[in-house]
C-alpha cells in the first residue's frame, strides 16, 4: 500500500518532486498570517515538521490552532506566507488541493455521513468512476490491507451511526489513508475517547509513524503531548511562542508557555469534611423518549462539604442522571434532598421547583442548556431565578436595573472578561461563558450543585479558576455532584468517585486509592472485581 | 362494484397520480440534496401556464413541454440562488415562489390572452395523445386480461410512461452512481462532502435542475390533461406531493406507492361524487375533500417514523 501510494503521489501532486532534496521536511509553513477584520488569528507562523515524526501543536482555545489548520486544509487563504510540502511550494485553495497535496485531516467533529456504511464514507469524493460498484469493491480490498497494516479494523459494511466513537475515528483515519495522505492532521482526537480507545489510537499513530507518515496532533491535553509527540509547538494569541523537542520539556513549562504565566496544574484542596446527608438516590431509573432505559437503578448519596465525581464515557446515563436531578427528565425511584423526598414526575418536578428546593445546575452543554447565546449576559444571568422577588419591580415589570447591577457584581467576582453585562453571551469565550453559568448557579447559594462537564472547551487559565470555585463551594459546606468525561478532572477534584457504565454504577472509589487504569477499565464495563486486580 | 369499474378507477388513479409522481420525485431529488422544496407547487403552476401558453400558440404540446420545463427550471434556479448561493431561508424562498407563480400566471395570462387568466383551450392535436401499446386493440375483447391491458396498462400519455420509468431510474441514480452517493451525502452531512473536496453548491444546484425538469413535466401534464391552463390549476398538488414524499420516506419506490395511493383517493373522490346512505346524502364537497382529509390522517397516523435528510432546510456555511 505504502509503495503504491508513494508512486501515485509523485505522479499527481508533485511532478517536480525529483528535484526536491531527499530530506526535505514533510511540511513547512513560512510566515503564515491571517486576520479576520481587526483580529489577527495567525501572526507570522513558521513550523517545520520532519517526515516520519509526530508534531504536537498546543495552545488555548482561540490561540489560532484551528485557523492554522483551516489554512492547511484549504478552508481559508492565508494573507501572507507560503506552504511547502516535501520542499515544494504548494497553493492550497480548497480541500481538494489539500487532499492531492497528501494532507489528510481528522476533524474534532467527524465529517461522516451517519447513515452511510463505512465503505460509502471512505469512497465519498474519491470514487473511481461514475458507477459505485467498482469503487466499492476496490475500497473493500484496500481497507482490508490498511486494517491489517495499522490495527485499524472496522467492519466495512457497518453503518456509521452504529459504530462507537472510537471506531468512527478509525473510519476518518481510513478515509485519509485511502486518499493516500502522507501527512495526517488530528484535531483534538482524544476528546471523545475512553482512555483505552485513546491508547489504541496512539498505537495506531505509532504504526503510521513507523510507515513514514507524518502526524500533526492538535490538542490541549499536555499529557498526550508528552506521551506521543517528538516535537511540540506552542501557540498563544495567534503567535507561535515556542517549538521544542518534547523530551526536553515538562508539562509545567508548556502550560506556562500556553498561558503566559505560571499555572497550577493540580487542584489545591484540603481534605473534605463531609457533613450531613444532602442527596440520597435510591433505585433511580430513567427511560428516554425512544423507550430505551438509560439509567438502570442506581443508588448514590452526596454529603455536605463533599464532591462526588461521576466518571464514564459520554452516553452511559450520566446526562440523564443530571437531567432528572435538574428537573427536565422524568424518572422512577426515590430521590431525597435534606431527607425530604422530591417529586420525579408531575408539576413539582420541573426545574423551577428544583431550584426552589436548593438545587442549582450547571448543565453539560452550556450552549444548548446553560445559556441563550443571542441574549445578553444580564438576561442570561437571571434565567431560572427570574421569579425571585428581588428582581420584580411590580406585578408586571421586572427590575432590569437590579438584574444588571447583580450581573455586574457577579461578573467582577467570577472574573468574567470583558465584564460587560450588555454583551451577548455568544461573544464571550468558552471559559467566560462557563463562568457566567457558574456565577449564576453558585451565587444562589444552593445546598446541592449539579455540575456537568465544567471545563469542556475551556482554557487552561479558566479551568484553574473554575476548579477553585467548585472547591470553595465545597469548603462552604455544600454538596456537589460532578459529572465529567475528563478523568484528570474527576481524579483531582472529587472526594469520592463513582463510575457509570451502561446506566449502572460500576463501583465507587476514593481518588487516593485508584488510578486512571482502574477507572478506565471500569468505564469500559469490565467487572469491578477484575478491574480491581488489574488496577493494582 | 364490478371488474370493469375497478379497472376504470385504477386507470383514473394512474392518470391522477402521474403529476404527483413526477412532482414527488422532483421533491425527492431536491430534499435528498438538503434543499427543502416547498416551492414545488409554484413550479408546477408556472410550468402548467407556460406549457399551456406555448402549446396554444404553437399548436405543439412538445414545444409546450419545453416551455414548461424552462419555466419550472427558472423557478428552481431562483430558489437555488436565494437558498444555496445567498444562504437564505429555504422555506421563505419556496413560499415566495409559490406566491409569485400564483400571481404571475394569472396577470401574464390575462394580458396575453384576455381570457381572465386562462390560456385558450388546447385542441386534441396540441395535447398529449394516448399511446396504445402493441396488440391493445386486438386484446381488448379477451376476458379479464383484455380490459386490464387495454384500459389500465395501455392508453396513457407519453409522460405517464416516462414518470413510471423515472422511478427505477431515480433509484438507480441515487443508489448506484457516484452522483447519487454524493447527492445523498450532501443532504445528510454537507461538511463531509465539502471536506472530501466536492462542491456542495454544485451538487445542490444539480439536484435543483433535476427537480426543475421533473416539475416542468408534471406541470405540462396538467395543462395537457385539462386542455389548457386555468388559474390555480395545480390545486395543492405540489403540497400533496410533499406529503407523499414524507409518506414515502424520501425513497423512489415508496414514492411510487405513495403517489398511487393519493391518486386512488382522488379517483374514488371523483367517481363517487354523491353517495346516498338511506335518507342522508353525502355532499359532493365532502367527497372532493376526502383525498385531502385522508392525507392529513395518513400523515398524522400512519407514516411511522420518517427521518428526513438530516441537513434538510439548512444552508451550508463552512465552519472555521
Amino acid at each position: 500500500m505504502s509503495v503504491q501510494s508513494e508512486a501515485g503521489r509523485q505522479a499527481t501532486a508533485a511532478p517536480t518532486a525529483s528535484s526536491a532534496p531527499i530530506d526535505a521536511p514533510a511540511i513547512e509553513l513560512r510566515g503564515i498570517s491571517k486576520a479576520f477584520g481587526p483580529v489577527q488569528a495567525n501572526k507570522d507562523i513558521s513550523i517545520t515538521v520532519k517526515k516520519g515524526t509526530v508534531h504536537g501543536i498546543i495552545g488555548e482555545n482561540g490561540a489560532g490552532k484551528s485557523t492554522l489548520m483551516s489554512i492547511l486544509y484549504g478552508f481559508y487563504k492565508a494573507d501572507a506566507g507560503t506552504i511547502h510540502i516535501k520542499g515544494q511550494e504548494v497553493q492550497i485553495a480548497d480541500s481538494q488541493a489539500a487532499i492531492s497535496a497528501g494532507i489528510g485531516m481528522v476533524f474534532q467533529h467527524f465529517k461522516l455521513v451517519e447513515n452511510f456504511t463505512v465503505l460509502e464514507n471512505v469512497i465519498l469524493g474519491a470514487e473511481d468512476g461514475g458507477l459505485l460498484k467498482p469503487s466499492l469493491a476496490k475500497a473493500r480490498t484496500l481497507l482490508k490491507q490498511l486494517s491489517d497494516e495499522y490495527q485499524l479494523s472496522v467492519d466495512p459494511d457497518a453503518l456509521i451511526e452504529d459504530l462507537s466513537v472510537g471506531h468512527q475515528q478509525r473510519v476518518e483515519i481510513l478515509k485519509a489513508l485511502y486518499r493516500q495522505a502522507d501527512i495526517l492532521i488530528l484535531d483534538e482526537p482524544t476528546g471523545v475517547l475512553t482512555p483505552a480507545e485513546a491508547d489504541h489510537l496512539f498505537r495506531i499513530l505509532e504504526g503510521l509513524k513507523e510507515q513514514g507518515k507524518t502526524i500533526i496532533l492538535i490538542t490541549h491535553k499536555l499529557r498526550e503531548i508528552m506521551e506521543i509527540t517528538d516535537t511540540v509547538s506552542v501557540m498563544r494569541r495567534g503567535e507561535m511562542t515556542a517549538t521544542v523537542q518534547t523530551a526536553d520539556t515538562t508539562p509545567e513549562d508548556l502550560a506556562e508557555l500556553m498561558v503566559g504565566r505560571k499555572v497550577l496544574l493540580h487542584v489545591e484542596k484540603k481534605p473534605a469534611t463531609p457533613g450531613a446527608q444532602i442527596l440520597e438516590i435510591e433505585n433511580l431509573r430513567v427511560v428516554d423518549e425512544q423507550g430505551v432505559e438509560r439509567v438502570k437503578g442506581i443508588d448514590l448519596h452526596v454529603r455536605a462539604g463533599e464532591i462526588l465525581g461521576i466518571c464514564g464515557v459520554a452516553g452511559n446515563g450520566q446526562t440523564e442522571l443530571l437531567e432528572v436531578l435538574g428537573g427536565y427528565q422524568t424518572g422512577t425511584g426515590t430521590i431525597r434532598l435534606n431527607g425530604q423526598e422530591i417529586d420525579l414526575t408531575g408539576k413539582n418536578s420541573d426545574g423551577q421547583s428544583r431550584r426552589a428546593r436548593g438545587i442549582s445546575h450547571v448543565p453539560e452543554d452550556r450552549h444548548d442548556e446553560g445559556l441563550i447565546l443571542n441574549f445578553q449576559a444580564w438576561e442570561n444571568m437571571v434565567f431560572g431565578y427570574h421569579h425571585a422577588p428581588e428582581y420584580q419591580k411590580n406585578r408586571f415589570l421586572m427590575d432590569n436595573a437590579a438584574i444588571k447591577a447583580m450581573t455586574q457584581e457577579s461578573m467582577t467576582k467570577f472574573d468574567v472578561r470583558p465584564p460587560n453585562p450588555k454583551l451577548e453571551a455568544k461573544s464571550f469565550s468558552g471559559g467566560n461563558q462557563q463562568k457566567i453559568v457558574l456565577a449564576r448557579e453558585i451565587e444562589r447559594n444552593p445546598d446541592l450543585l449539579l455540575i456537568g462537564q465544567p471545563t469542556r472547551g475551556v482554557d487552561i487559565g479558566a479551568i484553574e479558576f473554575i476548579h477553585q470555585q467548585i472547591v470553595h463551594l465545597r469548603d462552604a459546606g455544600k454538596a456537589i455532584l460532578l459529572v465529567s468525561v475528563e478523568l484528570d478532572e474527576i481524579l483531582s477534584l472529587s472526594d469520592r468517585i463513582a463510575v457509570m457504565f451502561d446506566g449502572k454504577i460500576m463501583g465507587e472509589r476514593l481518588p487516593s486509592e485508584t488510578n486512571e487504569g482502574e477507572l478506565g477499565l471500569m468505564m469500559a464495563g469490565i467487572a469491578e472485581e477484575k478491574s480491581r486486580e488489574a488496577g493494582q | 362494484m364490478d371488474y370493469l369499474t375497478i379497472i376504470q378507477i385504477l386507470d383514473s388513479t394512474v392518470r391522477l397520480a402521474t403529476p404527483l409522481l413526477l412532482t414527488c420525485l422532483a421533491g425527492l431529488f431536491s430534499e435528498r440534496a438538503g434543499v427543502v422544496d416547498i416551492g414545488l407547487e409554484g413550479k408546477l403552476l408556472a410550468a402548467a401556464f407556460l406549457a399551456g401558453a406555448a402549446a396554444s400558440v404553437t399548436g405543439s404540446i412538445w414545444i409546450g413541454l419545453l416551455a414548461g420545463v424552462a419555466g419550472s427550471l427558472a423557478f428552481s434556479m431562483i430558489h437555488g440562488l436565494a437558498s444555496i448561493t445567498f444562504k437564505g431561508d429555504q422555506l421563505i424562498s419556496g413560499v415566495a415562489l409559490n406566491f409569485l407563480a400564483a400571481g404571475l400566471t394569472v396577470v401574464v395570462g390575462q394580458s396575453w390572452f384576455k381570457l381572465g387568466g386562462r390560456t385558450p383551450s388546447l385542441p386534441t392535436e396540441a395535447r398529449f395523445g394516448e399511446w396504445n401499446l402493441p396488440f391493445s386493440d386486438a386484446l381488448a375483447d379477451v376476458p379479464f386480461i383484455g380490459p386490464l391491458y387495454h384500459e389500465l396498462i395501455s392508453g396513457h400519455t407519453a409522460l405517464t410512461y416516462m414518470a413510471l420509468l423515472a422511478v427505477p431510474l431515480s433509484w438507480w441514480v441515487l443508489y448506484r452512481t457516484r452522483f447519487g452517493l454524493r447527492l445523498r451525502a450532501v443532504g445528510e452531512n454537507p461538511s463531509a462532502v465539502d471536506t472530501a473536496g466536492v462542491s456542495v453548491v454544485r451538487l445542490r444546484f444539480a439536484a435543483l435542475v433535476i427537480a426543475g425538469v421533473l416539475c416542468g413535466m408534471a406541470g405540462t401534464y396538467l395543462a395537457s390533461l385539462a386542455a389548457g391552463f386555468v388559474k390555480d390549476m395545480s390545486a395543492g398538488r405540489g403540497y400533496i406531493a410533499l406529503a407523499a414524499l414524507i409518506f414515502a420516506k424520501w425513497r423512489p419506490w415508496y414514492a411510487l406507492s405513495a403517489t398511487m395511493l393519493f391518486g386512488l383517493l382522488e379517483a374514488i373522490g371523483n367517481r363517487y361524487q354523491s353517495i346516498t346512505m338511506g335518507d342522508f346524502t353525502i355532499p359532493v364537497q365532502f367527497m372532493q375533500a376526502l383525498p385531502y382529509i385522508l392525507t392529513v390522517i395518513i400523515l398524522a397516523g400512519f407514516v411511522g417514523k420518517a427521518i428526513p435528510p438530516r441537513a434538510g432546510g439548512t444552508p451550508y456555511v463552512k465552519e472555521r
